[in-house]
């Protein structure tokens, strides 16, 4: 595991590591906050320092957290976690091209499958800057989301509200710019964005994590055409569709794939057997 | 909470992050469907990053923090770099409630 990780440190440039540590800094605020809220709710210290490196999934912590706090069962409080993490099913599947390691680094790395790590690894196109990216933002948040945890246990009621900050914006914030260029896609776009609505819709009514995984009727929308072309999606999960420079973007008349994302300038080219030169990409 | 729940949280999740790393070998996945499975993730996240942005629990997360994402996403759209963009969204959500918009 040793040589692998060194060569993955290598593929890690300084712009994206920033962009990892500034979401991992971001995140560990939030850190802060679920040790602070669980032990100022009355929980032992251990129920939070057990959970942020066993379940280390944030929105599923704060979900069992605020069901046991507010006095309900904590079969109400495992199954809501649950579901929201089941989305964590498909995240596995897509990024597990970047985990192809041998067992032990395999079932290490497969713990590290959380929104931001999908997200960084999806917006990379280099398989190699897939898995340093993936492997870099699980490892650091990893680390942070413990150390705010204790810190918090360790603050206790001291830490005030981190909505005050405005820090609540910056998770849906970084997950959206990640998420865009594989917007690119046509059939990505009219999925994610049938997939949105219902989501939203069903929130009022649904269980926590529940509309999120209804998202994926939105799939519907993405079908019809044809996938699969010869000569598409090199050896890599991500498959036609993601990460792709200029993919069906009719309405950007702009060649240059540059993003948002967390890339450096220009990195995004070199894709795997010329990804982007895909006919649809030039039409 | 007590020890038997966190260990039956902590196992599912394992369990839902560990199949796609280790099944995706040994089931052979034809083009169209790991193109389902990234499209599904895209899904998925751009589910996250509305509902996140705009619900808190059942109800509306309140004018603050979608107004802030909005920023943001502007800005990433326009192709800002990303830290701006992130550090843009935080600093309007804040400056919003500042001000007294919840």
């Amino acid at each position: 595991m040793i040589p692998v990780m060194r060569s993955f440190w290598r593929t890690l440039d300084g712009a994206l590591l920033r962009d990892i540590g500034l979401v991992v800094l971001a995140d560990g605020v939030v850190g802060v906050s679920f040790g602070a809220i669980a032990v100022s709710g009355g929980q032992p210290a251990w129920v939070p320092l057990a959970m942020s490196p066993t379940v280390f999934a944030g929105g599923a912590q704060f979900a069992a957290l605020y069901i046991v706090l507010g006095g309900g069962g904590l079969t109400a409080a495992v199954m809501a976690g649950l579901v929201l993490n089941a989305r964590l099913l498909a995240f596995g599947f897509a990024v597990a091209d970047v985990l192809d390691l041998r067992w032990p680094a395999k079932l290490l790395g497969s713990h590290l499958v959380l929104d931001e790590s999908t997200a960084f690894a999806l917006a990379q196109r280099d398989p190699a800057r897939r898995r340093a990216a993936f492997l870099a933002c699980g490892a650091l948040l990893f680390l942070v989301w413990n150390l705010g945890t204790l810190l918090g246990v360790l603050a206790g009621r001291a830490v005030g509200n981190p909505d005050a900050l405005g820090l609540d914006a910056a998770s849906p914030m970084v997950l959206l710019a990640l998420v865009l260029p594989t917007l690119r896609d046509p059939r990505a776009r009219r999925a994610a964005l049938l997939g949105t609505v219902i989501a939203v819709a069903g929130t009022p009514f649904l269980p926590a994590g529940l509309p999120v995984l209804l998202a994926l009727a939105g799939l519907v929308a993405a079908g019809g055409r044809r996938v699969g072309r010869p000569g598409v999606g090199g050896p890599g999960v991500g498959g036609p569709g993601v990460g792709r420079p200029g993919v069906g973007r009719p309405d950007v008349g702009r060649p240059e794939p540059g993003r948002p994302e967390p890339d450096g300038p220009g990195a995004g080219r070199s894709g795997p057997g010329g990804i982007g030169s895909r006919a649809e990409g030039r039409a | 909470m007590t020890w038997l729940a966190i260990v039956l949280l902590a196992a599912g999740t394992y369990g839902f992050r560990v199949c796609g790393p280790v099944l995706h070998r040994r089931i052979e996945l034809s083009e169209r469907v790991r193109w389902m499975l990234s499209v599904s993730a895209t899904v998925l996240l751009c589910a996250l990053v509305a509902t996140s942005a705009l619900t808190a629990g059942h109800g509306f997360a309140g004018w603050a923090r979608p107004a802030g994402v909005l920023a943001g996403g502007l800005l990433a759209v326009r192709r800002a770099p990303f830290i701006v963009a992130v550090v843009a969204a935080v600093a309007t959500t804040a400056a919003l409630r500042l001000l007294g918009v919840r």
